[in-house]
């Protein structure tokens, strides 16, 4: 499995994730070998096995939609980077 | 028992000497705050020692047990992972990205303990995210292994581990995703138990990877284990994967009777790369239980080989997923005065991230991106099912699994940090259990020719931890392993 920079780039911008150019070169050689090895994978037959995304023994619980909750938005939004009353601020999306 | 001394005590052996008035609670705590001070800048097991609540808690357990109360954790000082939020008291998942984060509500589990009466001492340090093998990734400080500092302690729950290990508190909870309390049990000679998955909740637990993480105790002793256990389970409507189910007595369970239960030896699991001493130890721990009258049987795992492989893809993804969250919009750390939302979240992650975060959020986007899918996210997820399988049908044959939690001892600090691949593969015989949402459970059982402890892992079938708790407990009422506390301090040094 061959990883190159601009796979790496790629990925990065999916994730939303900022990389410095020494950072971009480590990461392409680390997922090039972690990729080799979980290819062993491939090797295994597994036509018609189910997928199993969570071994959770119990159906989730569901429950009615009504809050239970307090009203506590002033201690929800006191560690927030960046806020005016309880609303959150971030820098203009739209132009 | 003497707080001076960390091979003397431990939950049950507090429990008794509270109840009977030897000490109180207040006493207890100022004793460990003292051993904090002394041995923790050679460790670094804690982010936060939270000496003012302990005092507090200490005051309150103490006026309980006057008026007669009783209960397995009134008074019993324990430290938590940095991954629970404990509200009014910072919570960092030993993250950069997190480092001012002040929950403003406390983990299920947090609660639980609270209102047993248990006494918070410190939250304990960890890979970032709890990510990791070795407790290496905190951002924050080294974590070093009490019986060789210059060795790690293992990880993810590498602080928590340490803490009880050197007697910086007398039980802690950490989490376990592919091997986090398991492991560093071993590395540390400590007790460490992995629930069944669902057995206790994760609300207000950090997400790493959630169809994987669990919650569970370290101890001295398997007894230990059971008292906090029976206070930690339970249902918990706030955790849609939390099992409805009742919560057994589980130190009721201790009877030290294994007769005619049949352990199951995981062919598999005793193969090349096996260090020597590890094996010679399990096998003699073996040996003890089968002079107990359990009966031993051989048994197959054969999709051991790829659970390493299954594991890191279904985690990363999922991760990849869980810390989309931490965007310097909401809480924690936000970069200094970005113009567009978009660098406002790349420069944000780039900062706050460390180098394996950011490693596990780009091989888990790969897994999941388009064109790679089916080739390896969908693939672990077949591969996950195969390896339930062959737990449900070594269960047929066996009540409990038993073998070694990992190749090899504690090893250097640096001796995996460049080399991410061997790092994941010190998780080969504990991913297995996360897959297949089994309890898992470890023992000491030795110690290799360097001195350093070796833990056996006992494995059973869903919901069995009192079975696992039981087997862990009748070796120990043979053996003395679990009593053997490291040497720290001026002793360490002189030797050195």
């Amino acid at each position: 499995m061959s990883v190159s920079i601009d796979d790496v780039e790629h990925i990065a911008r999916l994730a939303r994730l900022g990389l410095r150019d020494e950072e971009k070169q480590t990461l392409r050689g680390d997922l090039e070998s972690i990729l080799g090895y979980v290819d062993k994978l491939r090797s295994l037959d597994t036509t018609g096995v189910e997928a199993s995304a969570s071994m959770a023994s119990l159906r989730p619980a569901m429950r009615d939609d009504i809050v239970t909750n307090p009203d506590r938005a002033e201690d929800m939004v006191r560690g927030a980077p960046d806020r005016e009353e309880n609303f959150l601020r971030v820098p203009k999306i739209i132009e | 028992m003497n707080p001076a001394d960390p091979s003397s005590f431990g939950v049950a052996p507090a429990r008794a000497a509270l109840d009977a008035g030897e000490f109180t609670a207040t006493e207890l705590t100022r004793a460990l705050l003292d051993r904090i001070g002394a041995v923790e800048s050679d460790l670094g097991a804690l982010l936060t020692v939270t000496g003012e609540r302990a005092l507090a808690d200490a005051a309150a357990a103490d006026t309980r047990i006057q008026a007669g109360e009783h209960g397995a954790m009134l008074g019993i000082p324990i430290v938590l992972k940095d991954i629970f939020a404990t509200r009014g008291i910072r919570t960092t998942c030993g993250s950069r990205i997190l480092e001012c984060f002040i929950p403003p509500y406390d983990a299920d589990a947090t609660e639980r303990l609270a209102k047993a009466g248990a006494v918070l001492i410190g939250k304990a340090n960890m890979d970032e995210f709890a990510m990791g093998s070795s407790n290496e990734n905190s951002a924050f400080r080294a974590c070093r292994n009490p019986w060789d500092t210059d060795r790690v302690p293992g990880g993810s729950s590498g602080g928590s581990a340490v803490a009880v290990a050197a007697g910086e508190c007398l039980a802690s909870l950490g989490t376990d995703t592919g091997g986090s309390i398991r492991l560093p049990a071993s590395f540390t000679g400590v007790c460490g138990m992995k629930p069944t998955y669902g057995r206790v909740s994760r609300y207000g637990v950090i997400a790493y990877a959630s169809s994987l993480d669990q919650v569970g105790p370290f101890g001295r002793s398997a007894e230990d284990l059971a008292m906090v256990l029976g206070t930690i389970a339970g249902h918990d409507p706030r955790d849609s994967t939390s099992a409805d189910r009742e919560v057994p007595d589980y130190t009721g369970a201790l009877d030290g009777d294994i007769r005619g239960l049949r352990l199951g030896l995981p062919r598999e699991y005793f193969v090349d790369g096996l260090a020597q001493d590890v094996e010679r130890a399990v096998r003699e721990a073996i040996e003890v239980l089968r002079s107990r009258g359990a009966e031993i049987v051989e048994v197959e795992l054969p999709h051991t080989e790829y659970a390493v492989a299954a594991y890191y893809l279904v985690a990363t993804a999922e991760a990849s997923s869980n810390l989309s969250r931490y965007d310097g919009v909401r809480y924690g750390l936000r970069t200094e005065a970005p113009d567009n939302l978009l660098e406002l979240y790349r420069q944000t992650r780039d900062e706050g991230f460390g180098p394996e975060v950011k490693r596990r959020i780009l091989l888990g986007t790969y897994a999941l991106s388009t064109g790679y899918y089916d080739a390896y996210y969908h693939k672990a997820l077949q591969v996950r099912t195969l390896i339930r399988q062959d737990f449900d049908r070594a269960f047929e044959q066996c009540d409990a699994i038993v073998s070694p939690t990992a190749p090899q001892t504690a090893f250097r600090v640096g001796e995996k940090t460049g080399d991410p691949l061997s790092m994941y593969l010190s998780d080969i015989f504990t991913n297995s259990a996360n897959l297949a949402g089994l309890p898992g459970l470890v023992v000491p059982c030795g110690f290799d020719v360097a001195e350093m402890p070796i833990g056996l892992q006992i494995l059973t079938p869903d919901f069995e931890e009192a079975r696992a708790l039981r087997i862990g407990d009748a070796y120990q009422r043979d053996t003395a392993w679990h009593r053997r506390a490291p040497s720290l301090g001026e002793t360490k040094r002189a030797a050195k």
